[in-house]
């Protein structure tokens, strides 16, 4: 009973919130409900037993990636009046993109015919006696881990490409050198002078 | 939490584990108040100072005469902020503090919820309070707790990387991401603890170790912003960082869900690094003690390394001058990471090949 109960909750405040965060006005609201929904996502992943995604989906979702959104939307200029304007004025053809996408959706669903063997393995998605990270670790790096590693590597080319996009070598520059700054000691940083009065340094 | 829910049936069950959470709450806030006379007077000792020593005996009950002072105050919501979360932000920092402690064990077989990811959890919730920073920062409308809520996403964001690498080590050792199985392989003698990792002999695993444990230690002074890396509350450039706006309750509860957060980072380094429960000497002896007295026995282990964490936060946040904000950067980004990296292969490398792998 107690399951189920937190099922309604999950899943209630997952939409409430996925739908809050199309229509609330002010952006850092939005990600903030963006936050709720994938933190009741996490709660939903924990009631179907696979708790390690759901901590995964929160480390890695809600503690490093929305916060970064944050960082960016908090950072933005705002005008929340021609925010409302625009609202209004793509409602027709968001709303006929979205009942598009919902009528595809409800077709494919309804059409959905799983094999017996997809069935089989929802109905025992883990091996008997193994934990969730035993069985991840598992497909990931034992049955797959050839996969895993191209991804890996598109993920890496992807990072290189957007530092080499965004780095600049500039003439002319001073940098700092990190090295000399925590090299220096006292004796270079300090100079003791004995200056008389209404004299000062004189440079 | 299942089994009290087995034994007892869902109504009863449930409100067993209430009770619980309940005196769990009360035991860890009245330590609280007792653990931050014990900040001041060392901060005090350390600059030749009394320290608070007016309410009560030497000063005992000021945590408390602070606690009313605070609650009786007024609540200064700024003009501009939004109000809403103006006052959630410090709900959300102490509710996650306080929820972070069910999965911590203080004794064998006393812990609230047992979890088979329960180091994930811990390290999950922990990430999550910055939310609370950075909506403070954020809903105060204001530009010093902006400025600080910035900063204290960048730094929390990166040491977080590097902590999570050293769970991982500490997990390749228990082999299990529970938190009572990782205290359970470090029994058997402080030569057992994860900081000196005997356990893994003939591997000189605490060659690794050792370096594990002080980044751990220092990375968990970033992670909760206390000084040498307190620079999102810089008073010196940002009177007090995102706080600066907070009066009354709602900063009594910023500074509540802080403290609960080193007192759990302390506990956290006892648990991964220095044995959690454990006596420092083989105690096989306790076995045929009372359940009571055994229990009492590992508890009052685990409260003394704790207590001894909490003294060196203190004495660091008296001894050490702050970071510049660059070269807190630059230690999480290019020192601390990649060290932490190697130390995840060795000791990966240490249980694939080592004699017991």
């Amino acid at each position: 009973m107690l399951a189920t109960l937190a099922f309604w909750a999950f899943s209630g405040v997952a939409i409430a919130s996925a739908f809050m965060v199309v229509i609330a006005r002010n952006p850092v609201r939005s990600v903030l409900f963006l936050i709720l929904a994938f933190f009741s996502a996490a709660g939903l992943f924990v009631l179907l037993g696979a708790e390690f995604l759901a901590m995964l989906l929160i480390v890695v979702y809600v503690g490093a990636v929305a916060v970064l959104f944050l960082f960016v939307v908090m950072m933005l200029d705002i005008d929340f009046a021609e925010l409302k304007q625009g609202f209004l004025s793509y409602l027709p053809l968001g709303g006929a993109f979205a009942l598009v996408l919902a009528a595809l959706l409800a077709m494919t669903v309804a059409t959905w015919q799983a094999s017996d063997q997809a069935q089989s393995l929802r109905a025992a998605a883990m091996p008997d006696g193994m934990s969730n990270i035993e069985a991840l670790g598992t497909v990931i790096y034992d049955q797959y881990v050839y996969f895993f590693q191209a991804a890996g590597l598109v993920l890496l080319v992807a990072m290189i490409g957007a530092i080499v996009l965004t780095l600049r070598h500039k003439d002319g520059v001073k940098r700092q050198s990190v090295t000399a700054q925590v090299g220096r000691d006292r004796k270079e940083a300090i100079e003791m002078l004995d200056i008389k009065p209404g004299q000062g340094i004189g440079e | 939490m299942s089994d009290l829910v087995s034994q007892f049936g869902p109504l009863w069950g449930t409100l067993a584990v209430l009770g619980q959470i309940l005196g769990f709450v009360i035991v860890l806030l009245i330590s609280l108040a007792f653990l931050l006379l014990m900040d001041r007077k060392v901060w005090a000792a350390v600059q030749m100072r009394k320290g608070p020593n007016v309410v009560g005996a030497f000063g005992l009950l000021q945590s408390f005469a602070d606690f009313f002072k605070f609650v009786f105050k007024e609540i200064v919501v700024p003009a501009g902020a939004d109000r809403s979360l103006y006052l959630l932000a410090p709900l959300i920092t102490l509710i996650l503090a306080f929820v972070t402690w069910a999965v911590v064990p203080v004794a064998p077989g006393w812990v609230i919820a047992d979890i088979n990811v329960g180091i994930l959890y811990l390290f999950a919730m922990s990430s999550l309070g910055v939310y609370g920073i950075i909506i403070g920062g954020w809903a105060s409308n204001s530009k010093y707790p902006f400025l600080g809520a910035l900063r204290s996403a960048a730094q929390m964001v990166s040491y977080e990387v590097s902590i999570g690498f050293i769970i991982v080590t500490v997990l390749l050792f228990a082999g299990s991401m529970s938190l009572s199985d990782i205290v359970a392989i470090q029994d058997g003698g402080f030569w057992n603890w994860n900081v000196l990792s005997f356990h893994a002999w003939p591997m000189p695993m605490f060659l690794v170790m050792i370096p594990m444990a002080v980044i751990f230690f220092i990375s968990a002074l970033a992670e909760t912003n206390r000084p040498p890396f307190d620079l999102p509350e810089a008073e010196s450039e940002l009177v007090a960082g995102y706080q600066v706006e907070y009066s009354s309750t709602p900063y009594l509860l910023f500074m509540v869900g802080e403290y609960l957060n080193i007192v759990l980072m302390c506990a956290m380094t006892t648990i991964l690094f220095f044995g959690g429960w454990n006596s420092p000497i083989p105690d096989g002896f306790v076995d045929n003690w009372p359940y009571l007295a055994a229990q009492a026995w590992h508890f009052f282990w685990f409260a003394a390394k704790v207590v001894f964490f909490f003294f060196m936060f203190a004495m660091v946040k008296a001894l050490v001058p702050r970071y510049r904000y660059d070269q807190l950067m630059r230690l999480g980004w290019k020192i601390f990471l990649p060290t932490s990296l190697v130390a995840v292969a060795l000791v990966g490398a240490a249980v694939v090949y080592g004699p017991q792998g």
